[in-house]
């Protein structure tokens, strides 16, 4: 029999197996934080969750060729300006709506979950809500009964009535929101974003 | 089949067996609970009245995605403590332990399916996390549920980690602790709650794929090398290079490949050329694994000692390069992905890949579990009612590969009519969804799934009574160039 060369031996590979995973667990852990830096709250990818007091654009960027948030003018959530503390405070509760009710298990958001219904990343924006002033308003009906409000597009697909309250629901669109403002580096691409300010 | 199953004699095995086989046992219970919802779900797609306001779809999906991550967890503890006796030279440390922890997680395993299916949901409260759900797919488990995973899974540590230390240390039981101390370490990266949605997705991103992309697929490799070596007798030192091999490439490509999951969850733009490139690799340990077991079944003319668990490994090897490897390339690149990501190529993807991966050489485990608890019985060819298992894998497969087509045609409409032509916008996504060409790849992904019911029904019964009647012995094949394969295990060690 043939000795094994070294590059087909067992105790090469056994090395080279605890190097490439030691080196490759220290870049990960290196980069885990740098990207922990550049995705905190408040940072310009992740925005402070006050952004609710302002309009969200999704605009095209000449530089980085796709679409990316874009904080305008004041335009506070259900018309009342919020502090840092109390946006926090109800985009918070607008998550906890979100993981309580189990909407992960029919809809995406930033492109994670189920695809049994429509990504939620930029809800906010959807042009479906027609216009910016009723939009609201909409939004929170929808929410507390869409069976009864249910635009289904021809497929018959209704959202389930989660027995949502006012509160609930104004949470849950501060925490849409919010999440539209987050840079998502051009995700969903081609977005045709609802009308906004005149 | 009663007379069948009365006959299994627990004598026939050691005790790290008579647990595995009660792992294995809530196992099938939980791959056909699986299949079961995930025929529900499949049906709302095409007919969206159906258990409206009873079952939802959420409901369905979470039970059926749990049901699965449950099932093929429950799978590998049961393999490991299969194995680690044999491979140890040693009874396992522990056991009395292990048994209760079973019986322990078995039952919540059953009180959360059961909050799952009539409680279903909770107020946006921190109580909901802890009692109902968590709401994070794949770990929709609540909090009290996911202490009792880590008690559950420490205990099982301990059981393999005190009985190799005692025992015969082998490249496989080095590998095999190495993994589990890495799994089990991620599930903790994904028990906290924090409303920033991109720091929540970037740290679950570590449970999901350094799981199933990382630790899930060494994990396979282990017990991929000591079946080859007890079904086919290869021999120990070519498993053992191969699986640092596996070890190398898969964590060499799968750790930074973790990043294809950066791209569009609000974390920076370098993780575009880190996610692509990397996870572009991906693939290669998966072909390294074909090339294995192909070429070891080769060199041994594929003579072995159990006809059904081999079929299943090869099928293991195939499924997990397709589903895992092709399928998952064909989409990992950020230039493609901004299309696909969030579509039917995920589903496609995922049903291909945990099947081809992860539930092909679970079955692989169960048969060579049921050779033993027989008493050893020879199941080569001619065995009586072998139609049963070649029926059962060919459905099973067949199935699977249809749905698969069938979810990646829908996944290629939505590309291109949701995304490049409607700009994504929730009529956009609607509009994809009643395009004929969308509904036609859900009705024939529901043929594909009625084959799977069909499979696993014929799986079942063949699991519960192959070898009943047989009272030939199981000839385990030599080693071709003259080494014992799992008797070389002091030599190695």
């Amino acid at each position: 029999m043939t000795t094994t060369p070294w590059w087909a031996s067992e105790s090469a590979w056994k090395k080279i197996a605890i190097w490439v995973t030691g080196l490759s667990l220290v870049v990960l852990i290196f980069l885990t934080f740098d990207t922990m830096k550049q995705i905190a709250v408040g940072s310009p990818r992740v925005p402070d969750y006050s952004v609710i007091n302002h309009r969200i654009e999704y605009r095209f960027d000449d530089a980085r060729k796709y679409q990316v948030p874009v904080v305008g003018a004041e335009a506070p959530l259900f018309g009342k300006k919020l502090s840092a503390d109390e946006a926090e405070a109800l985009v918070t509760h607008g998550k906890k709506v979100f993981q309580g009710r189990n909407c992960i298990n029919c809809h995406t958001i930033l492109g994670n979950g189920a695809y049994y219904a429509p990504d939620l990343t930029k809800a906010w924006l959807d042009p479906s809500w027609g216009a910016e002033a009723a939009r609201e308003t909409l939004m929170i009906e929808f929410l507390k009964n869409p069976d009864k409000n249910a635009r289904t597009f021809g497929t018959g697909r209704k959202m389930a009535n989660l027995a949502i309250t006012d509160d609930e629901a104004r949470a849950l669109i501060a925490y849409l929101k919010w999440v539209s403002s987050i840079d998502t580096n051009g995700f969903p691409y081609n977005f045709k974003s609802i009308k906004q300010g005149g | 089949m009663a007379a069948a199953i009365a006959a299994l004699d627990t004598g026939n095995l050691n005790g790290g067996q008579r647990l595995a086989v009660k792992y294995f046992t809530v196992a099938i219970a939980l791959f056909v609970a699986q299949v079961l919802f995930g025929i529900l779900a499949g049906i709302q797609y095409l007919q969206p009245d159906f258990l409206y306001g009873v079952l939802e779809f959420n409901v369905n999906r979470m039970v059926h995605i749990n049901a699965m991550v449950v099932w093929m967890l429950m799978g590998f503890i049961g393999s490991v403590y299969w194995l680690l006796e044999d491979e140890t030279g040693q009874p396992v440390v522990g056991l009395k332990l292990g048994e209760l922890i079973f019986y322990v997680l078995t039952g919540a395993v059953a009180v959360v399916v059961v909050v799952y299916l009539f409680v279903q949901w909770g107020a946006g409260t921190d109580t909901t996390r802890w009692l109902i759900t968590e709401g994070r797919e794949y770990i929709e488990a609540p909090r009290w549920a996911d202490i009792g995973i880590v008690v559950a899974v420490l205990t099982f540590f301990y059981n393999v980690a005190a009985t190799v230390m005692k025992g015969r240390v082998t490249g496989i039981t080095g590998v095999l602790i190495a993994d589990l101390l890495a799994l089990f370490g991620l599930y903790l990266a994904g028990m906290f709650y924090t409303t920033n949605v991109s720091l929540d997705q970037y740290w679950w991103w570590w449970v999901i794929h350094l799981w199933v992309e990382a630790t899930w697929e060494v994990l396979v490799g282990v017990i991929m090398a000591w079946v080859l070596m007890t079904v086919l007798g290869a021999r120990r030192v070519v498993v053992q290079t191969w699986l640092y091999i596996e070890v190398a490439l898969m964590f060499g490509s799968g750790i930074l490949g973790l990043g294809h999951h950066y791209f569009w969850i609000g974390t920076p733009e370098y993780w575009f050329w880190i996610g692509g490139f990397f996870s572009a690799l991906e693939p290669i340990p998966l072909v390294a694994m074909v090339v294995h077991a192909v070429y070891d079944s080769g060199v041994h003319r594929m003579k072995n000692a159990n006809h059904p668990a081999l079929a299943w490994v090869i099928a293991h090897a195939f499924g997990n390069f397709f589903g895992a490897g092709v399928w998952g390339f064909m989409h990992t690149l950020p230039q493609i992905n901004l299309y696909t990501h969030g579509t039917q190529w995920t589903t496609s993807h995922g049903h291909l890949a945990f099947f081809g991966a992860y539930a092909t050489i679970n079955i692989a485990m169960f048969y060579v579990a049921m050779q033993k608890w027989r008493g050893g019985v020879y199941m080569g060819g001619g065995i009586a009612g072998a139609w049963r298992w070649k029926w059962a894998l060919t459905l099973l497969n067949a199935g699977v590969v249809i749905m698969t087509i069938a979810l990646l045609i829908s996944g290629y409409e939505q590309s291109f009519i949701e995304r490049a032509i409607e700009g994504a916008t929730w009529q956009g996504y609607f509009a994809g969804q009643s395009h004929p060409w969308f509904v036609q790849g859900m009705q024939w992904r529901m043929w594909g799934g009625w084959l799977i019911v069909a499979g696993t029904a014929l799986l079942v019964w063949d699991l519960l009574t192959i070898g009943a009647g047989e009272t030939r012995k199981a000839v385990v094949p030599e080693d071709t160039q003259g080494h014992g394969g799992r008797a070389s295990a002091t030599a190695a060690a």
